[in-house]
């Protein structure tokens, strides 16, 4: 080997380490928009293969829905929101919801197998409530679920807790000491696809209602009491939100938006406006139905500062853009269209 | 035989150890007695030391040591003075300005007073720093170029972390010390603002800095090419235009018909680098103070080109009744 040739090499354990952290190719782009714009997405066809695999829907049951024969709510007692239900159906549905959340601990996870209608089991409580909360989204969150729907499944995937949840997350061991004050952000945090971004995007938009926008209307400065005074730190903020978006959806930012301008609803793509009724639809799901069962659960089941496992993107999404590539689950289960039962 | 024309140079002159010139009065001895070391002079200059310290290099010293120590201190402690999460996470870490809330107060040390304190520190250190590259050049009987080049990247800075947040009445504007950290201050600043890409100041910016890799190569490879006429004995060249000088001239008016002499392209040079930081920086200033979105003020400009529409009409939810 001449020395020149040597030199050449020199480098090349370096470009290895270098590239250690990149992704193996191939990449492959689809474009989304008109030529020359960017809007493209962007996937690598052996991710694609594995997340395949893990986003598979249940076969539907083998019997069709029932409507005949005595009612639940006659038959049964304390069925307080499936009772309109025929018994066909309603043994229908705790079969599936087995199959959806508890196939491992069976029947038994909820009930007590003394005495079905028994409450005393805080699972069964809260499998309650979670119907009614899979029937309100598939009744009056159509502007982001559309005619597909959830069922127990999108989220549960066959365990009796969501993996994909999140918690108002733990305070530094030393938070009141003088030094380290993390301002929220600066960690290398998987709620933000590992970015030192704020690791916490949720408290503020999916639970609290602050303003996300972060863009003013006017190309200058505006002086007086109405300026749009926004910081740069809240736009670090939104940042947070839209990379927990972009990797629970598995898309890039050109999904929605045009990223010339990001603002702009009329060079955005309509899948924009479906993300922001998913938005709204996140935070009433943990206001109206997540945290009034805090006290329900047992202290096992809370986070760390004692609040209720919460919902955002990727509880259903799961890296898919449509759940479990809009496998029509819900259709099947009519019941789960419509709410019932007192609220 | 070694050869000396060539992009990896095996040869390396050296001469005996040099002090260097002698230092007038008043001026403080040089520190550290000088060696070789033959690795570094395959890059540059194989002796090394001595250092001139001088009182503004000590001063600057201390306090970019304070300030380098605040910051590190504070992302140890942030991650519970865990050192191998230190170590794991360092390019995340961060001391973060004060929150919007303090405005343009004093924030308590906690909640954004180190990063003040750090800052503060920071800068004095650099002055410092300027002032001694300054007083250095003056007693080499030299110009003060480099004092002010590094001047053009000392206002960068200044504008960042203390001239815009001034003027936006937030210490919360400012750029945050951390690696990650900071890249994302400057992607949210722009997506803020509405997308840099449309401040003609960071086009600017943009034209200088690839314009200053753009001369660098040109300059760095004829320069090399004539070496084997002695081309890279600039000095001689410039006072005795010799074959090579008048082959490097050539081959430019040649090919591109102009040609920058051996003096101007070193002020093509060092403009472009100046200008990069310069104008980077004052469009950094007017964004939030003058301008507030960058994309609407250049549709208002009429620079922001349209595209056939290929989505089905898209509205604000928020305009619908949307909440």
């Amino acid at each position: 080997m001449n020395s020149f040739t040597r030199v050449a090499l020199a480098p090349l354990p370096i470009l290895a380490v270098l590239l250690a952290g990149c992704e193996r190719p191939p990449i492959q782009t689809e474009q989304t928009g008109y030529r020359g714009t960017g809007m493209e997405q962007i996937y690598n066809p052996r991710t694609l293969k594995k997340l395949a695999a893990a986003n598979q829907a249940p076969a539907a049951p083998a019997v069709a829905p029932n409507p005949d024969g005595p009612k639940a709510g006659a038959t049964y007692q304390n069925v307080k929101v499936l009772g309109d239900l025929s018994v066909a159906d309603f043994t229908r549905l705790m079969v599936s919801i087995t199959q959806w959340v508890a196939p491992q601990e069976g029947c038994n996870y909820c009930h007590n197998p003394e005495n079905l209608a028994d409450d005393s089991k805080y699972t069964k409580v809260v499998a309650r409530r979670m119907i009614q909360m899979t029937q309100h989204v598939n009744a009056d969150w159509k502007a982001h679920v559309g005619g597909t729907g959830v069922t127990c499944y999108t989220c549960h995937r066959g365990h009796p807790q969501p993996a994909q949840v999140w918690y108002a997350p733990a305070d530094r061991k030393y938070k009141n000491a003088v030094l380290g004050n993390d301002a929220k952000q600066n960690r290398a945090a998987a709620s933000v696809a590992l970015s030192s971004l704020p690791y916490d995007p949720f408290t503020p938009y999916l639970k609290e209602d602050q303003p996300i926008r972060v863009n003013g209307n006017e190309a200058l400065r505006q002086l007086g009491e109405g300026a749009h005074r926004t910081s740069t730190k809240q736009a670090e903020f939104t940042y947070a939100l839209m990379m927990h978006m972009s990797s629970s959806l598995g898309v890039n930012c050109t999904f929605c938006h045009n990223t010339r301008a990001f603002q702009s609803w009329e060079e955005s793509t309509p899948k924009r406006a479906t993300a922001w009724h998913g938005i709204r639809m996140a935070r009433d799901l943990n206001v109206s139905y997540l945290e009034p069962l805090t006290g329900t659960f047992p202290a096992s089941r809370l986070g760390p500062k004692g609040d209720v496992a919460k919902v955002n993107c990727s509880t259903c999404h799961q890296g898919i853009h449509k759940p479990l590539y809009g496998a029509q689950m819900a259709k099947d289960f009519p019941e789960l269209g419509a709410k019932t039962g007192t609220p | 035989m070694a050869e000396y024309q060539n992009l990896f140079t095996q040869v390396q002159p050296t001469g005996p150890v040099s002090e260097g010139v002698p230092l007038p009065k008043g001026d403080w001895e040089r520190t550290g007695v000088p060696f070789f070391l033959h690795l570094l002079g395959r890059l540059g200059n194989a002796q090394i030391g001595p250092v001139y310290l001088g009182g503004l290099g000590v001063a600057s010293l201390i306090a970019g040591t304070l300030s380098f120590n605040i910051i590190g201190f504070n992302m140890l402690a942030s991650v519970d003075w865990n050192p191998i999460q230190m170590v794991r996470q360092i390019f995340w870490l961060a001391l973060d300005p004060p929150a919007p809330s303090y405005g343009l107060h004093l924030p308590p040390l906690g909640d954004g007073g180190w990063w003040m304190l750090a800052g503060f520190l920071l800068t004095i250190s650099l002055l410092l720093w300027w002032a001694r590259t300054y007083r250095r050049a003056r007693q080499l009987g030299m110009g003060t170029h480099v004092a002010w080049a590094f001047a053009a990247a000392i206002w960068l800075f200044l504008v960042c972390g203390f001239f815009r947040p001034v003027l936006m009445g937030s210490w919360a504007e400012a750029v945050p010390f951390g690696i990650f950290p900071h890249l994302d201050w400057v992607a949210a600043l722009s997506l803020r603002h509405g997308n840099f890409f449309y401040n003609p100041f960071h086009a600017l910016s943009i034209v200088f800095l690839y314009g200053s890799v753009l001369l660098f190569a040109m300059h760095g490879a004829t320069i090399l090419a004539v070496t084997r006429f002695g081309g890279e004995r600039e000095i001689e060249q410039i006072v005795d235009r010799g074959t090579a000088s008048e082959r490097a001239a050539l081959f430019w008016r040649w090919t591109m018909g102009f040609n920058a002499t051996m003096e101007s392209i070193h002020r093509w040079a060092w403009w472009f680098a100046v200008l990069c930081p310069l104008v980077g920086g004052l469009g950094v200033l007017l964004t939030g103070t003058v301008v507030d979105n960058w994309y609407l003020w250049s549709m208002k400009h009429g620079v922001v080109p349209s595209y056939p529409e290929v989505y089905p009409v898209v509205v604000d939810p928020a305009l619908m009744g949307g909440k």
